[in-house]
């Protein structure tokens, strides 16, 4: 398969490889693909309170193109609102890293695990919001 | 590290076919003037040579262009010569897509096919073949070796069977030939197909033999024209070819015990030196019913295609499904039972006789490399090593 350079280029120094500490706050996950497909990306973004991606990170299990899309990806959400990255397409990935056509399911699935992280925070934030405002009520200190 | 896709030539083989380009053009057909004699004489001697390599007699070994077509040769002409007789043909799973595929084709002309499993080394069950075998029943095609993980079947065994239930026997020997000891008569091998590129010979030649008594075994041919072949295959005679397919025989014959013994020990090394530089490794195949220069192996977390990617600089396979248009993990593996997570991680080294001892070292040794690297990379590595059964996760499915 004749990959672009800059699929190579992800793929041999993919950026922000890594997870987050478990303990750290304001991360989303996203968790998308099956082994048995042979693609899983795992896309993790850290967001501060103005909804502002600070910190990228991802683990991927999958082809070249795939490390390369999620690694892109990561690049890509950076600095951009949880709207403005929840709104990214995986065409413009394909379209960066000049995917050939049986590839663009890696892009798709990039896009996915953005979503699912951006997901994963809104509700982590829900939650934490409910906790705070029925720790409020009771008038009581709520550890977060 | 990829000897089973295709081989260099031996210099020697070419050194053979060269005058046969030049001054030796004449066609084997031309029977009126010397340059067809000398031709025609070049085509007997080797086809006495590749005969002699698998015990059989000079005029039973049928010249086509490969493996694939001899295949197809075979089990098209009998399927179309013994159709009166019966429609029915038993293959196994881990068939070459050369046989798969014309089974396939044959079921849509209205023949039945059984596609026989094979156990978790790849092997076909003897008593399952036997329980197959109907009235109906006209041929058997069982590979003698796999191309991608190396199992080797029990053909004298098969061929046994096949005589006593008067059933034809072909075999696909494109991998095995030259490697392993074949005697068409003690083995009970009615029609076996052959390639030259395999074993360091010249691409688009290989040979079909066809079973000349006991019994006498009859194709219907599939290439029409000539009659050249004892009417079996027409076609002019691809001289250059043929004897460098003869040299490439008589070389792999000559030499086969002591270079089966060092590529085996090569490959034993590359096992070793990988086996105990990474867990969980896991090899697809028969640990020791296989070919020498094979080795498939899986390195869970990490994704086939993208470990080859890191080895680029190494010619290897992968029965990972990035690797084909189809999206499919190897069939093979499947049909062995390979986990389909673990058959995305799988790759196949495939060593022979231009492999060294240093190439086997640097293979081993850039495969740890990567796989470690990749694997620090992959959430499914990560997961296991937090002791959670990767099993239990609900994937999302796409």
């Amino acid at each position: 398969m004749a990959y672009s350079e800059k699929v190579i280029d992800h793929y041999k120094n993919p950026r922000n490889v890594g997870s987050f500490a478990p303990e750290e706050e304001n991360v989303g996950t996203g968790l998308v693909g099956a082994p048995e497909c042979g693609d899983v990306m795992k896309l993790q973004l850290k967001i501060n309170d103005q909804g502002v991606i600070e910190d990228a990170k991802f683990k991927t299990f999958g082809c070249g193109s795939a490390i390369a899309s999620s690694s892109y990806a990561t690049e890509l959400v950076k600095g951009k609102t949880v709207d403005e990255a929840f709104a990214l397409k995986n065409t413009q990935i394909v379209k960066d890293l000049a995917l050939p056509p049986v590839k663009i399911h890696c892009s798709v699935l990039a896009e996915g695990a953005i979503k699912a992280a951006v997901e994963d925070w809104k509700k982590r934030k829900a939650a934490k919001m409910k906790a705070q405002a029925e720790a409020a009520k009771e008038k009581k200190p709520v550890a977060v | 590290m990829d000897y089973h896709a295709t081989t260099p030539m031996d210099p020697r083989v070419l050194e053979a076919m060269l005058p046969y380009f030049t001054e030796k053009f004449g066609n084997a057909a031309s029977r009126n003037h010397v340059f067809g004699h000398v031709a025609e004489a070049a085509v007997d001697e080797a086809r006495e040579t590749i005969a002699q390599a698998i015990g059989a007699e000079a005029k039973n070994i049928v010249f086509t262009s490969g493996a694939t077509e001899s295949d197809n040769a075979a089990i098209k002409g009998v399927a179309e010569f013994y159709r009166e007789r019966g429609n029915h043909i038993i293959t196994q799973a881990t068939e070459h897509k050369a046989v798969l595929d014309t089974c396939k084709e044959l079921e849509r002309r209205g023949f039945e096919v059984t596609y026989l499993p094979v156990d978790r080394y790849g092997v076909v069950n003897m008593e399952e073949l036997q329980k197959a075998i109907t009235e109906k029943t006209i041929l058997i095609t069982i590979m003698t070796a796999n191309n991608e993980v190396g199992t080797i079947q029990p053909i004298t065994q098969i061929g046994a069977l096949a005589k006593e239930r008067g059933v034809v026997f072909h075999t696909d020997a494109a991998q095995a030939m030259g490697k392993l000891p074949i005697n068409v008569d003690e083995m009970g091998i009615d029609l076996l197909s052959m390639s030259a590129h395999k074993i360091y010979g010249p691409k688009g030649i290989g040979a079909l033999y066809v079973r000349g008594r006991n019994p006498r075994v009859r194709i219907s041919p599939q290439m029409h024209g000539g009659g050249h072949e004892r009417g079996m295959r027409s076609g002019t005679l691809n001289v250059p070819g043929i004897v460098g397919f003869a040299k490439a025989v008589e070389i792999a014959v000559e030499h086969m015990s002591e270079e089966q013994a060092r590529v085996k020990a090569l490959r034993d090394r590359l096992q070793e030196a990988i086996t105990s530089n990474l867990d969980e490794v896991y090899l697809n195949g028969h640990p020791s019913e296989r070919l020498a220069g094979n080795l498939n192996m899986s390195f869970a977390y990490v994704e086939g295609e993208s470990l080859l990617m890191g080895l680029s600089e190494i010619a290897l396979s992968s029965g990972s499904a990035c690797t084909s248009a189809t999206l499919e993990p190897s069939y093979v593996l499947k049909a062995l039972g390979v986990d389909e997570e673990l058959a995305h991680t799988s790759l196949r080294f495939g060593l022979g006789r231009f492999t060294t001892e240093e190439e086997v070292d640097y293979t081993a040794r850039r495969v740890v490399e990567e796989v470690n690297r990749l694997r620090e990379m992959s959430p499914l590595y990560e997961l296991a090593k937090a002791g959670i059964d990767l099993k239990s996760v609900q994937w999302k499915h796409d």
